[in-house]
């Protein structure tokens, strides 16, 4: 037996695991399509985030119709355009045909005298201003809350669906590599099958969530330069819980898309066994873009797991979610996200040294 | 020491191993020869628990072998991989880092293991960017960065040319030398015969044949002899329990019947003349494993 090895002893677990996940942190980092799509993905988040600072310094004020009972109340605010109307009537039509935005109309129900009327919604801007703050009346409040909820669901979606995307699909890919050239042989002649699928899952989360940190930092930071503090203490909570969630929503999906991976053997087959996952990730996008807006659909997608990370940061961004409903929602993902791991180390330790065929889904869960 | 006993597996109802059961000894290099199909690779498979036996035992000086004693086991695959985006010496510095070592010693280990193999010039290449017979030799450095206790190669020589063929036997002898197990599986029949001190041959599914390399010549020879002589060996061919394969003036070689026969044609050719030389002929290993494949199909 050769003993001229006295430095080595077995790698713990952990050390394993770390090495895989250093190996794809690595390689990944060092692919030039990576980096560029990262380069796409930062330098639109910069541009949106800019863009928004522009279109807000260049109004002089937000247009607000004014009656004349309720002039006293807006002399000393700032940033509004005011439009003098007759009575609130004519400022009423006017918000609705969108002359302006709100319309502030004395009202002596009203604790301050009067209130603001908007149409779907009254944009802090508005109410900031004001010394007072009024009662807000919505002349359409089931309409939509203005376009910048639109924004923010587009901006959760989109962030979720590339970040989840792109490293699912990396995962996937990485997988089938090492099945494809066998060098999976080797690896787990080295170590265990569970550390290096541990390894791939962190490996791509620090990746996903480097990238979304990133992302968030941003928006923050950009938000706060370009003078959009109103946005920001709006937006910020939401972007912090969005990364939380989506730490959990990523490493759930992850163990999914590698035990999917594990049981095809060419890259060309990913797509029979990743679909599904594809299609999960998918559908909390076109959800929150076309339903942003619903209670109901936003409620259940803030507590399933794979739309939580969309949809718990957009109802707190609305302002529709009470103080305990994203630990709750939180409790739900943590506890899929065990499951998912558990189920899919059993298929990927079942389906690693399977060549050729595409392993069936009722030997891989086999014991 | 590695011993198989009793090793079976099965795909479904049709046997492509029943019964394999050989030794691998510590300090040799041991050639498992057989056609395509024979069951080499699954029985290594088998071995490195890549693939799970359907019955048999494979214990390692005695005690069955567990992940961790595989975890000092070198293997080569028998379908070669690396990971083709990776550059050569980062690709052995990492197997060797999953098996245990430290940066700075895997880094060193793989470095003179690289040069040792030939591939000193491309430490920082792409595997993709190297000739089949140098990804071929990156492979068989994955296989002994560990330095490992027991090599299990799959067809180690395929693709290298005789330069290459050359450079990977020394470095698998030495091996040899410092008191590691080598099995590996070859088509190359003179590769092999050149380089093992023991055989096994399969055929079939089952063990045909093993031992060392010389018990299998000894049990395989048949009596063939070579003379040279100074007189026409013509004579030969009208004396008893001789066969004459190749004739010309004073060169015969031919087989005999017995011992006792060619002691006698000895004896008759120095009657008839100078002798320069008398040798028994061993069979080359490719006719002992034609021999043997047929013997059991026969």
């Amino acid at each position: 037996m050769n003993t001229s090895s006295p430095t080595v002893t077995s790698p713990s677990f952990a050390q394993s695991t770390w090495l895989v996940a250093e190996r794809e942190i690595g390689s990944k980092l060092r692919s030039k399509s990576f980096l560029i799509s990262f380069g796409i993905l930062f330098l639109g988040a910069l541009a949106l985030v800019v863009w928004g600072g522009f279109s807000a310094g260049d109004t002089s004020g937000t247009p607000v119709a004014v009656t004349s009972d309720a002039a006293q109340y807006v002399q000393n605010a700032q940033g509004l355009e005011l439009d003098d109307v007759a009575d609130r009537e004519a400022a009423e039509t006017a918000v609705r045909d969108g002359d302006v935005d709100a319309a502030i109309v004395g009202d002596p129900s009203s604790p301050t005298g009067f209130v603001v009327i908007g149409d779907t919604s009254v944009s802090n801007s508005v109410l900031m201003s004001l010394a007072q703050l009024p009662p807000v009346e919505l002349l359409d409040p089931d309409g939509d809350a203005g376009f910048i909820g639109y924004f923010v669901a587009i901006g959760f979606g989109v962030v979720f669906l590339l970040s989840a995307q792109t490293f699912g699909a990396t995962i996937a890919q990485s997988v089938v590599e090492e099945k494809q050239t066998r060098v999976v042989e080797l690896l787990i002649s080295a170590v265990p099958v569970r550390a290096l699928l541990a390894g791939k899952v962190i490996g791509n989360t620090v990746l996903a969530m480097g990238q979304i940190l990133i992302l968030a930092a941003i928006s923050v930071i950009g938000l706060t330069v370009t003078d959009q503090t109103e946005l920001l203490t709006g937006i910020g909570a939401p972007i912090a819980w969005f990364a939380v969630f989506f730490l959990f929503g990523f490493v759930l999906l992850a163990a999914l898309f590698a035990a999917a991976a594990a049981m095809v053997s060419r890259q060309e087959d990913i797509g029979a066994t990743t679909t599904p996952l594809i299609l999960l990730i998918m559908a909390p996008y076109f959800l929150v873009i076309f339903a942003w807006n619903n209670p109901l659909i936003l409620g259940i997608m803030s507590y399933v797991p794979f739309s939580a990370p969309i949809g718990m940061p957009m109802r707190l961004f609305l302002g529709d979610a009470l103080w305990w409903e994203p630990l709750a929602s939180l409790a739900i993902l943590f506890a899929t996200c065990i499951g998912a791991i558990l189920v899919g180390a059993k298929i990927y330790e079942n389906s690693l040294l399977r060549m050729g065929a595409r392993v069936k889904l009722s030997e891989a869960l086999r014991r | 020491m590695l011993e198989l006993s009793g090793i079976t597996k099965s795909y479904g109802t049709h046997r492509v191993l029943d019964d394999v059961g050989f030794r691998v000894p510590d300090g040799r290099l041991t050639g498992f020869v057989g056609g395509n199909g024979a069951g080499k690779t699954t029985t290594m498979r088998i071995m490195l628990g890549v693939l799970a036996r359907d019955a048999g035992t494979v214990l390692l000086d005695g005690s069955p072998v567990t992940a961790s004693d595989r975890r000092r086991f070198g293997y080569m695959p028998e379908e070669r991989g690396l990971y083709p985006k990776m550059k050569v010496l980062e690709q052995i510095v990492y197997l060797a880092r999953l098996h245990g070592f430290s940066k700075t010693d895997a880094t060193a280990r793989a470095t003179a293991l690289l040069e040792e193999l030939g591939l000193g010039e491309r430490l920082n290449d792409n595997i993709e960017t190297l000739s089949l017979g140098n990804q071929q030799r990156a492979q068989i450095a994955a296989a002994l960065v560990h330095e490992p206790s027991m090599l299990i190669l799959d067809e180690p020589f395929s693709g290298l040319d005789p330069i290459a063929v050359d450079v990977v036997a020394s470095v698998l002898q030495s091996r040899a030398a410092q008191g590691v197990g080598v099995l590996f599986s070859s088509h190359q029949l003179d590769v092999v015969e050149r380089l093992c001190d023991d055989l096994v041959i399969i055929a079939g599914g089952t063990i045909r044949a093993a031992g060392t390399r010389d018990e299998l010549r000894e049990r395989h020879r048949n009596h063939r002899y070579e003379l040279v002589s100074a007189g026409d060996a013509g004579w030969l061919r009208t004396e008893p329990g001789v066969e004459v394969v190749e004739f010309d003036g004073g060169y015969a070689l031919f087989d005999v019947d017995s011992e006792s026969t060619a002691q006698r044609v000895l004896r008759r050719a120095v009657e008839h003349g100078e002798v320069a030389s008398f040798t028994p002929r061993h069979p080359s290993l490719a006719q002992i494993f034609a021999e043997v494949i047929k013997e059991v199909t026969a």
